[in-house]
């Protein structure tokens, strides 16, 4: 028995194993090779990423139409600036700090919303993330610097030893955040936590009969994907050095949104490409910047049309499982 | 009437007292009592819109009655959650199928297994010993539930591309993966041909006489309902108008009228044509 031959789960996690070893090789070597002006691009389409893989989770994993997330990643990057500036607090501190305020917002508004369907969630949503917007503007407590937003923003630093300050640091930084929010995230699709808000997505009135609490797994999916969007809110403002509330607009959301639909629902690796689309696009072909909203637009349109799984839809009964039972005497059929 | 009932002494699995059920105007459930035994197969009868769904969906959680309570193996399960109503040891299946489609047949059966296993976040995160345990555990009886019903092949499959009658045992398969005490079928053999319902008779008195299970089933395929039944419920109009063995609820003369209509007594002047 120690001799059989690779079977199919081993078979699929070496080419697997594979592809992931080049994608980091390629990612450890490309900033040596390319200019600041690439690596921010790089940095960028990390943050797009990230983004794009905490909407996932409600959007793609739950299927919850959620039209304000810009709001918990203004949220996350607001925690930070203000923490930052006012209390001089390190930025690396309120990484996790900012993570746990997006999340307890999410919490707090998404709770007496939760039941809702399809568009009327996505009205409600796209409404939140339009309060936050106008609440940072109208600068609250004198704490958001209304329009001019907050400013003097920190670089992160581990004290006087390690201070991220270069953009090829920045872009370690968010690959690194992003390299471990896949790893978590693939895990959760393949667990009982993953697999129920599936089961919510695709039936919900089935799910509920099968013992699952929806409206729990939906507010979880909130909280966390709140609490990712914060992770690069955290990120993002540090970068700039400043936030304001036009970086967090009903744009933001959109183009979110995208990433998810055209990478592919539920799909880490549909979100990436999703995520290159939409960060790399503009800049590859900036002499055409004045057509981003038409192509932007073609392209979902064709997407829904011709594809509506996305250009990498996550695929179910990959990896095949072999028996458990064989073997064991108890296989009755 | 309440006579050669053979789980009669067996302790009572479910009860309904009082149970009523109103929609706006309409009384969909009057005050409906049933008695299901343990080890019995109970079926509920009746036209269509008698009011045998809304029972279910009224024992299943779905639907809060306005009267009444329900009983489970002596626990008052009146009002509760559906997801909490599974935990308790009730599963069901739904009148049109209700898969998962576009997941395959091994995480369609995984989900009944949700209510049984308990990892949270952290540790499906973390991927912690207990967990990969219990993940185990939740694979070993979903390949155990998908062979009863013979579908280990497709268990690969998209749910959605698989037959209709397959999706049906499925279905049924995912109900038993939460090691139910009571199994609620709405209308089991609807849609199948008659090999495949003959088929599923035979499974479900071979897993009635295997497992520690009751089952209560909404059924219209007459066969059906006195081949596998040792007790029946007809309802008509909201009421339980009739029960009994298969063999008297077949001859009752109300039950008759119930699926018939009644017989009017002058009917025949209007029927037969004058002759000329």
């Amino acid at each position: 028995m120690e001799l059989t031959p690779l079977n199919g789960i081993e078979k699929l996690a070496s080419s697997r194993q594979l592809h992931i070893a080049l994608a980091t090789a390629a990612f450890l070597i490309y900033p040596f090779l390319v200019s600041d002006y690439f690596i921010d691009i790089a940095f960028y389409f990390g943050i797009y990423t990230l983004l794009g893989l905490s909407l996932n989770i409600v959007l793609g994993e739950v299927g919850l139409f959620d039209l304000g997330h810009a709001g918990f990643y203004a949220i996350g990057a607001y925690t930070t600036a203000i923490l930052n500036t006012k209390f001089g607090i390190p930025i690396l501190v309120l990484l996790p700090l900012s993570a746990l305020a997006a999340a307890f917002f999410a919490y707090v508004v998404c709770s007496p919303v939760i039941h809702l369907q399809g568009d009327y969630l996505l009205i409600v949503t796209l409404g939140m993330g339009e309060i936050v917007r106008l609440a940072l503007i109208n600068n609250p407590f004198d704490l958001t610097g209304g329009p001019n937003g907050v400013f003097g923003i920190d670089f992160p630093s581990l004290g006087p030893w390690l201070v991220i300050d270069s953009s090829l640091e920045y872009y370690f930084l968010i690959w690194i955040i992003v390299g471990l929010t896949i790893l978590g995230l693939t895990r959760l699709q393949d667990s009982r936590i993953g697999r129920a808000w599936n089961y919510i997505r695709e039936d919900e009135t089935a799910a509920n009969a099968n013992g699952i609490d929806s409206r729990s797994y939906k507010l979880l999916a909130f909280v966390l994907g709140a609490a990712l969007a914060g992770v690069a809110g955290n990120v993002y403002a540090s970068k700039l050095m400043c936030v304001s509330p036009e970086s967090f607009t009903f744009w933001e959301s959109c183009l979110m949104f995208c990433i998810v639909l055209i990478g592919g629902m539920g799909s880490i690796p549909g979100v990436i490409l999703g995520a290159a689309f939409i960060s790399l696009f503009p800049e590859i072909f900036r002499p055409f910047a004045m057509y981003r909203m038409l192509v932007f637009g073609s392209a979902m349109i064709l997407m829904m049309m011709f594809r509506p799984g996305g250009v990498w839809p996550r695929k179910r009964g990959a990896v095949k499982y072999e028996s458990l039972l064989e073997g064991t005497g108890r296989t009755d059929a | 009437m309440l006579e050669g009932r053979t789980h009669a002494a067996g302790d009572i699995v479910l009860e309904t007292v009082g149970l009523t059920k109103i929609f706006g105007g309409l009384t969909a459930v009057n005050s409906i009592d049933l008695k299901v035994h343990k080890g019995e197969i109970l079926s509920l009868i009746g036209p269509n819109g008698a009011g045998k769904t809304t029972v279910f969906n009224v024992v299943t959680g779905i639907y809060r009655p306005e009267f009444g309570q329900v009983f489970f193996r002596g626990e008052r399960i009146t009002g509760k959650k559906p997801h909490q109503i599974v935990s308790y040891g009730i599963a069901r299946t739904f009148q049109n199928i209700r898969l998962f489609p576009d997941m395959t047949c091994r995480e369609n059966v995984m989900a009944g297994r949700h209510c049984r296993s308990t990892s949270g976040l952290l540790s499906s995160i973390f991927r912690t010993p207990r967990q990969r345990a219990e993940e185990d555990m939740i694979r070993e009886t979903t390949e155990k539930r998908l062979r009863q019903v013979k579908l280990w092949k497709s268990r690969d499959e998209l749910a959605k591309n698989i037959p209709y009658g397959s999706q049906r045992m499925l279905e049924i398969a995912r109900a038993l993966a939460s090691d139910p005490k009571l199994l609620v079928l709405d209308e089991p053999s609807s849609g199948l041909n008659p090999r495949e319902t003959q088929d599923l008779m035979a499974f479900l008195r071979g897993i009635i006489h295997e497992e520690d299970l009751t089952i209560l089933l909404i059924e219209h395929d007459m066969n059906m309902v006195m081949g596998i039944s040792d007790w029946v419920v007809v309802m008509d109009g909201g009421r339980k108008i009739a029960e009994g063995i298969p063999e008297d609820i077949y001859a009752d003369q109300r039950v008759i009228e119930a699926y018939l209509g009644k017989e009017d007594e002058d009917s025949t002047e209007y029927d037969i044509p004058a002759e000329h």
